[in-house]
């Protein structure tokens, strides 16, 4: 009882400071109901945060952090095998220009062959040809030189007529062939 | 209660009657059970950091949401905090310590609103979070270090002579602690808090008197430029207390330094 009155009086006083412009903080009759209350948002705010958020937002970090690295492995993995993949490719295009410079070469060295064989056939028939004419053209130049003959024969047995004078062929030959050769 | 005392040419001053306790229910008394507008902003204040923390997190996203971002801020900031100063042994601590920074944190914003209450700024609530502090902080040490967590007081590396008297006022600034502790975290709002009203109060200057034109403009500057400091101090208040909790705790985790 004793401690009632005496809270109640405590009471009192304390309204009155706070009624001529005392500080409220200062006025003890509530101070029990703050503590009180204090202390239940303190104990509901650490069992929610305890029990059930700082868990979750740990085990999201975590969770986080391990995805992070597994990507980032992947990621390496994968440059690795792009890496590889590149090599690869550029080892096939080396390979085909090897290849390639191979069969250019041999193409070229096949031509040359043909081309060689050709050009001889052809040199050879070219020869050939270039005998058989001048054997022709020594011929024609050989009947020439008779049938001038002839002719000169023919001809002079004729002048030698037409001036009346009688010649026999073998004279005129003989002259003829002496002045053909002349 | 525009009149009394507090009232020149108009203007009412009244700049501690926004730390007034009364009970949100009809009148009378306050009994330790009484609801009252203190404990309506603490239980917003509580339910603010289940919002955040609790059912902001539960999505669980490897790519967060946004509130479930501020939650993760938190957490590591808060955590961060912990193992730095106090060492991976304090890590188990680290609830407790958040507990105490989001309560605090988020009373003080809350507090920032117009027409609300700012548990914070009462001796009473901060006096129980500091002494509790003290307490545990204290009787963890004796806890796990039996008597050698005096050694504290007893610097070993400072010549022997000097010893008894550096013991005792190590043992006086120990038992300041708590009282700093707290009547930094109260003082520090209800001053913010108090020059603001006290500006507010200036401000309708301009409804009674020709001065007004000067006084009513610089009044609203003032409100708006003390108001974004008292953001500021408001995070940063949260912030000491906190941090001066890890660095006790680790004095009773590590008393040898």
């Amino acid at each position: 009882m004793t401690a009632t009155t005496t809270t109640e009086a405590a009471t009192e006083v304390a309204h009155e400071a706070a009624a001529s412009g005392g500080m409220p903080q200062l006025d003890p009759t509530h101070f029990a109901n703050q503590i009180f209350w204090l202390v239940v948002t303190l104990l509901v705010v650490f069992f929610v945060l305890k029990l059930v958020a700082l868990p979750r937002i740990g085990g999201t970090l975590a969770n986080r952090k391990g995805t992070i690295i597994n990507d980032l492995a992947a990621a390496e993995e994968l440059k690795q095998k792009a890496v590889a993949a590149e090599k690869a490719y550029q080892d096939a295009l080396a390979q085909a220009r090897v290849e390639a410079a191979k069969i250019v070469a041999d193409a070229k060295a096949e031509i040359q062959g043909d081309l060689n064989k050709a050009i001889a056939k052809a040199d050879a028939q070219i020869a050939t040809k270039s005998a058989e004419s001048a054997g022709r053209i020594d011929e024609i130049r050989a009947g020439a030189q008779e049938a001038i003959n002839e002719v000169a024969k023919d001809t002079a047995k004729e002048l030698v007529a037409a001036l009346g004078g009688k010649a026999d062929a073998r004279s005129i030959t003989a002259a003829v062939t002496a002045r053909l050769k002349g | 209660m525009a009149g009394e005392a507090q009232s020149e040419g108009g203007l009412s001053f009244h700049p501690l009657q926004q730390f007034e306790v009364h009970p949100l229910f009809g009148e009378g008394p306050i009994h330790w059970y009484t609801i009252t507008n203190a404990t309506l902003w603490l239980l917003i204040a509580a339910l603010a950091v289940i919002g955040v923390f609790a059912w902001g997190s539960s999505g669980r996203k490897i790519i967060p949401s946004r509130m479930q971002s501020v939650g993760e801020l938190g957490y590591d900031f808060v955590h961060n905090m912990v193992v730095d100063v106090t060492g991976e042994d304090g890590a188990k601590y680290f609830p407790m310590i958040m507990t105490l920074f989001l309560t605090i944190a988020f009373s003080n914003m809350l507090g920032l609103l117009p027409g609300s209450f700012a548990p914070t700024s009462h001796v009473a609530v901060t006096a129980i979070l500091g002494f509790g502090v003290f307490l545990f902080v204290t009787l963890l040490g004796f806890y796990k270090h039996g008597l050698h967590f005096l050694g504290l007081f007893w610097m070993t590396d400072s010549p022997l002579v000097l010893r008894p008297i550096i013991a005792i006022i190590e043992l006086i600034s120990y038992f300041v602690r708590p009282v700093s502790h707290s009547i930094r975290l109260a003082g520090n709002i209800m001053a913010g808090h108090a020059v603001m009203k006290v500006f507010a109060a200036f401000a309708p200057m301009i409804l009674f008197s020709g001065i007004g034109i000067l006084v009513t403009p610089v009044s609203v500057l003032a409100i708006a430029a003390i108001y974004a400091l008292e953001v500021l101090v408001a995070f940063i208040q949260a912030y000491v207390f906190t941090i001066l909790t890890c660095v006790y705790l680790k004095d009773a985790l590590h008393p040898g330094h």
